[in-house]
């Protein structure tokens, strides 16, 4: 039986790791819905008047962008463009070389991620050392994040005692208190002895030129208050129109992403050191990176370009729920991922498609998305994009012969009829993948294929003869 | 999100869209929603040349299958009567899908013009027609399962009271409402293992809750929790809330 990529994966993955995805997931779904209907009246006004908001940017992404470089020169920011991964991993590397750096610390950002930065300046001799407690341990293991927001929501605390242990952090202790006491002390010398900063920035106002880094354990802040220098790496869609749209994008973002009233960091950083201020970098960097993203905007699916990155659709998810976050071969997981990853690949999209048939279409990502984006929607018209381009897909039935039964009524009837002698083979004999795998976990109904046009002629024929057997089913 | 704007009910007549599951295994459920259609004084014609909405290959991605198979319906029920569709599925299929996939086509207005007088059972009775209430006894405890594909539209919280008003009828909720089944028509197939995990999660609630009978809008779902209720060898007493609406009317008789 041929079935998808991501059903295998989720039939492979181990019984403790889709525990530790499953129960991460569905609390941090369950407490966000609290949150949110405990606070707000009305949250889906929000999450629609935020989604009119990042469209509205998305829409006019021409203007915003120079509006934005125009603002961070004048704050004093030097400011780079970065069409591809390649690109932006050099614009890093020649702003650390012209310092002669060789010690970066990171805060979480998913687009070094994206355009695997760490492993592009260790070739080059520059070590970089993730400083936001999930992705330490996501890089101590040499793994990969599964989770927008959470990276190791896929292991439980006895795998990282364990790891800690191997890496000469200290003897097993399973506490989370110690775990991130034994990070902490580590990090701690490291900061001190980095020579830059790098972070993402959740938002950046175009008005203001305001770049505002969002975390709960600080870690931001010590990249920042220790190096001379800071690095920003910024998808092109991060920009807000005003600064007073972050009063609502903040409330959304910590509620959606960790069930929280506000994150526990919130850092507006408007530009370098200025002179008389105490401290802070006396050098900054913001690096646009496309990488992919014009692509989607030239694409039926720039809506996904409103993404604030907060995982809710992932937790929500049942797919997701089940299958994990490597399933999706993406640094971009879940519903979100499903629909942008396959689109940043840009022409190698095949590779990918079949991310978007991961999905029942049941609409629950869409319901809870901060920025409304209709994600069923646009998982639909990338699986058109994939049969239009002729992508195989396995374990989908094909549909052409299906569609002209569909629209050839006479031949509809006969089918119909015929469909009862399904009922006098073995199921085990038919040839129908479809029909195997339905039946691999399901009984089937018995066929009754024309029953209700019989029942009706004969009801209209005799009005009152046509009483309907008792009605349960199955 | 998903409800276009609805052409509002005039008439009493309407065209019965019976899906192509009730077509082909579940009859009664079709029969129970005329009895329940012509209860309410309406008269139900229905169009003999119909066969699906086109979901199943709209789903998979095959757009030109889908369109030939909407276009189909387009012509099958081109009386201006509302369309009333036993499923939210397959009536979301009409009023939002279709226009998805034919967005760039000439004929999208057609398409439009269909989507706009198609209704879900539920929805039609109380959003259309504006009935609050049903008549008769039904002696159970109900469970509705909110399918998926009427997220955004009226057609759950219109079952939901339309059950809740009958008498005898006490309803229950299931735990984690807003997920998934696992059906999702060729998803079922093509990812069995996931499906099937969704389903156990759907019916260990369903088992919580405790109910006489499970009720749903669609027959994609119960299909799928009922066959594999079946299957565990604990079957699960599964309706469509029209063979509840009917059933109440004979408990009044």
């Amino acid at each position: 039986m041929r079935t998808q990529r991501i059903d295998q994966a989720a039939a492979r993955l181990g019984a403790e790791t889709r525990a530790a995805v499953y129960d991460g997931a569905k609390i941090g779904h369950e407490k966000r819905t609290k949150l949110l209907f405990d606070h707000y009246a009305d949250p889906n006004r929000l999450r629609e008047l935020a989604g009119e908001i990042k469209q509205h940017v998305v829409e006019n992404l021409d203007t915003y962008l120079p509006a934005v470089e125009a603002r961070l020169v004048a704050n004093g920011v030097k400011v780079h463009w970065a069409s591809t991964a390649e690109a932006a991993c050099e614009a890093v590397h020649a702003i650390l070389r012209a310092r002669g750096a060789t010690k970066l610390v990171k805060a979480k950002t998913m687009v070094s991620e994206e355009i695997e930065l760490e492993g592009y300046l260790r070739e080059r001799g520059i070590e970089s050392l993730e400083t936001d407690l999930g992705e330490f341990i996501v890089q101590l293991d040499h793994d990969r994040p599964s989770h927008i927001i959470k990276p190791i929501i896929h292991k439980n605390r006895r795998q990282i005692a364990e790891l800690f242990e191997r890496n000469g952090l200290g003897a097993y202790n399973d506490e989370p208190q110690v775990i991130t006491q034994r990070a902490r002390q580590f990090l701690r010398h490291k900061y001190l002895g980095a020579d830059a900063g790098l972070t993402g920035a959740n938002f950046m106002v175009a008005e203001s030129g305001r770049l505002v880094v969002v975390t709960n354990e600080g870690n931001s802040r010590f990249c920042l208050a220790a190096t001379r220098c800071h690095i920003a790496l910024v998808g092109i869609e991060k920009i807000l129109p005003r600064d007073r749209d972050l009063a609502l994008f903040l409330n959304l973002l910590a509620r959606s992403g960790t069930a929280q009233q506000l994150s526990v960091y919130n850092e507006f950083i408007l530009g370098p050191r200025a002179p008389g201020q105490p401290d802070g970098p006396e050098e900054m960097h913001v690096v646009f990176v496309d990488n992919g993203r014009t692509n989607v905007l030239a694409s039926s699916c720039r809506e996904i370009l409103r993404c604030i990155r907060c995982g809710a659709c992932l937790n929500v998810c049942p797919v997701y729920r089940q299958a994990g976050g490597h399933a999706y071969r993406s640094v971009y997981p879940g519903p979100v991922g499903a629909v942008l990853s396959p689109l940043l690949l840009g022409r190698r999209f095949p590779e990918k498609a079949d991310l978007p048939k991961a999905s029942s279409l049941c609409g629950a990502c869409n319901e809870v998305c901060p920025v409304n984006i209709p994600i069923p929607d646009l998982l639909l018209r990338l699986r058109d994009r994939a049969h239009t381009e002729r992508v195989p897909s396995p374990g989908t039935p094909p549909m052409g012969a299906w569609s002209i039964l569909a629209s050839q009524p006479a031949a509809w009837k006969v089918a119909l009829f015929g469909g009862r002698f399904l009922d006098h083979f073995p199921r085990s004999l038919v040839p129908v993948p479809a029909l195997r795998a339905w039946e691999s976990s399901r009984d089937l109904p018995k066929w009754r294929g024309g029953e209700f046009r019989r029942w009706l002629k004969l009801r209209r024929k005799r009005p009152g003869a046509g009483q309907s057997s008792p009605g349960i089913t199955p | 999100m998903l409800t276009s704007h609805r052409t509002p009910v005039t008439g009493r007549r309407v065209q019965l869209m019976a899906t192509c599951l009730c077509d082909a295994f579940h009859d009664d459920v079709a029969a129970a929603a005329v009895e329940v259609l012509e209860h309410l004084g309406c008269e139900v014609a229905f169009p003999e040349g119909q066969t699906c909405c086109g979901q199943p290959a709209f789903n998979a991605g095959d757009w030109p299958a889908s369109r030939r198979v909407v276009r189909h319906a387009v012509r099958t029920f081109a009386s201006p009567d509302p369309i009333v569709v036993p499923s939210g599925s397959c009536a979301a299929m009409l009023f939002h899908g279709a226009l998805l996939e034919f967005e760039k086509e000439a004929d999208l207005g057609e398409v439009d013009a269909l989507g706009r007088r198609t209704w879900e059972l539920g929805d039609f009775i109380v959003n259309g027609l504006g009935v609050r209430s049903w008549p008769g006894r039904f002696d159970a405890v109900v469970a509705l399962h909110r399918s998926c594909h009427t997220r955004g539209t009226g057609s759950s919280d219109a079952a939901a009271l339309l059950l809740g008003s009958i008498a005898g009828v006490r309803l229950v909720e299931l735990g984690e409402g807003e997920q998934c089944c696992g059906f999702g028509g060729t998803f079922s197939v093509a990812f069995p293992h996931i499906s099937a995990a969704m389903g156990r999660l759907k019916l260990d609630h369903v088992r919580a809750a405790r109910p006489d009978v499970l009720v749903s809008g669609d027959m994609g779902c119960l299909m799928h929790l009922g066959g594999m209720a079946a299957r565990q060898g604990a079957p699960v007493r599964s309706m469509h809330f029209a063979q509840v609406l009917r059933e109440a009317l004979r408990g009044a008789a």
